[in-house]
């Protein structure tokens, strides 16, 4: 009796889970048109959900979070289709991992320092320097945090130091950032000219010296095994020439060197 | 009979595969490396100072839950007043809230530019990017917890004890104190363990309230996050010590009151 319980027990579950796995397997709509999921960093936010909105090959559906989370994700096994990094580094990492094609630059960006559109009391990156001034930042895990890095890295020694210890965020990715200076919790943040731009007018953007190099440029690839590759080819060769590189621009994204 | 067999197999199967579910994760947090990889990982000082940091601020605000709320849910227990379902509604809304909706209001609140900052600001106290802060966010979402479990705990009390300890001339005060926390004590150990671990593993109102700085307001939760991306081994490390630490609260408590957590029923 007993063992016959849990035997009935033992096939109900395996039909449960096999019933799921199968399910989980299609991302066909009903429409029959395909779902396109696409893991991009997050300050591509705006740009790609417009060109989502354009694409019509496929419905785009997009997980927008730090690119290191999202290269994490794909090594633990995560298989989007489109994988869009704030920085090379990460794509070329996982091309090296056999884990995506080849990335190509689709996009450049700026890194600057925001600072709330009325009444603050930062004017200049020598500002932040100054004692009791609050800094948001990127962890250094995630691109806008390195580009961070290494903008801090290129000032005098003593003035590096003094701003470095003003940081008191490491924000998971570049929209914590921005948060915490539009909600006026921080003074200044280090984001890209295009969070500035799709702030809707709560944030000011200082520039900071091209010395300093302050550019960022973005990496996309076909992710392997893809479920939908010739979709996401195409939607990768929009970024390049077409819809997707129009909506970039229209974000305040630079143009690739070609 | 035979109706009755099958039906003893549907809840089988279902409790087999609740239990496949609900256990997997967390036995796979331990069985993904190495254990001597795990323990190495947490060598690792900025592993270890989340993980006090998470450990104090946990026991910060139990403590203020446990102060302010136990007299409050005594009311909440045993005084009827207008507006009490109002009341006990708004202690209840944090529990169903979104982490991340927890965080934004209490920005809207408390931040410097929230509906109280200036308030905030006078009393010379920072929250946001502190430590404090952190503490803040722990007690906003785990204050329910405790709360009620304790209402539930007094409401059970007998009425008749009570009544006697006052008829014999226990003030009000001296009733609640010397009678009615004794009784109700193992409904309060299962709140304030409940709340504990929910302050333990408070992750998105922390990070959107207090921000996230090592030592600072990283507390274990975040520095998982932060370590996903960088360093799995170190993050299911650090994964391992929360589980270890719910699990003993769990089995804590129902050792020592023989409660069960979440009903805070005797067995």
């Amino acid at each position: 009796m007993k063992l016959r319980v849990s035997v009935v027990a033992l096939a109900v579950c395996a039909a449960i889970v096999s019933g799921c796995g199968s399910s989980s397997g299609s991302s066909t709509g009903s429409s029959g048109t395909p779902t396109l999921t696409v893991s991009a960093a997050t300050s591509l936010t705006d740009a790609f959900t417009a060109y989502g909105k354009q694409f019509d090959e496929a419905k785009a559906r997009f997980s927008f979070a730090g690119s290191d989370q999202l290269a994490a994700q794909i090594q633990q096994g995560a298989r989007p289709d489109v994988y869009a990094a704030a920085n090379t580094k990460l794509p070329d990492q996982l091309y090296s991992k056999g884990l995506i094609e080849k990335p190509v630059v689709f996009a450049t960006n700026t890194l600057v320092l925001a600072v709330p559109a009325s009444g603050s009391k930062i004017a200049s990156l020598a500002d932040l320097a100054k004692p009791g001034v609050k800094i948001a930042a990127g962890a250094p895990s995630v691109p806008v945090g390195t580009y961070t890095l290494k903008v801090l890295s290129g000032l005098p020694a003593a003035e590096r130091k003094a701003i470095e210890g003003n940081i008191v965020s490491s924000e998971p990715d570049v929209g914590g950032v921005v948060g915490k200076v539009a909600e006026g919790a921080a003074d200044a943040g280090f984001v890209y000219i295009t969070d500035v731009k799709a702030s809707g007018g709560k944030l000011k953007a200082l520039t900071i010296p091209a010395s300093l190099n302050p550019t960022a440029a973005y990496g996309v690839a076909v992710v392997k095994g893809a479920k939908h590759e010739q979709q996401a080819q195409s939607f990768v060769n929009g970024l390049l020439n077409g819809a997707g590189h129009q909506q970039l621009q229209k974000a305040g994204f630079g143009v690739p060197p070609q | 009979m035979r109706g009755t067999r099958w039906f003893s197999a549907l809840l089988v199967a279902a409790l087999a595969l609740a239990l496949v579910f609900l256990i997997l994760p967390v036995a796979a947090i331990f069985l993904n490396t190495s254990p001597a990889k795990l323990l190495s990982s947490l060598n690792d000082p900025s592993a270890t100072e989340a993980l006090r940091l998470s450990l104090e601020c946990s026991v910060i605000a139990v403590t203020i839950i446990v102060i302010v709320g136990t007299p409050a849910a005594y009311l909440l227990a045993t005084r009827s007043f207008p507006g009490k379902s109002l009341a006990v509604t708004f202690v209840e809304l944090p529990l169903v809230l979104p982490p991340a909706v927890a965080g934004i209001g209490l920005l809207a609140a408390l931040g410097p530019e929230g509906i109280l900052g200036g308030l905030v600001k006078d009393a010379g106290v920072q929250l946001v990017f502190t430590t404090a802060g952190v503490i803040v966010a722990l007690t906003f979402v785990a204050a329910p917890f405790y709360i009620r479990q304790a209402q539930a705990a007094f409401a059970t009390t007998d009425r008749n004890l009570l009544d006697a300890s006052r008829t014999l001339g226990a003030g009000e005060a001296r009733t609640w104190l010397r009678i009615a926390i004794p009784a109700a004590r193992h409904g309060m150990a299962a709140g304030l363990a409940l709340s504990f671990g929910r302050a333990l593993g408070e992750f998105g109102a922390t990070l959107m309230f207090a921000g996230s700085f090592q030592g600072v307001t990283q507390t274990a939760p975040l520095a998982i996050y932060q370590r996903f991306s960088t360093d799995f081994t170190g993050a299911l490390a650090l994964s391992a010590v929360l589980v270890a630490v719910s699990a003993a609260l769990l089995l804590g408590v129902k050792l020592v009151s023989g409660v069960s957590l979440l009903t805070g029923a005797s067995r």
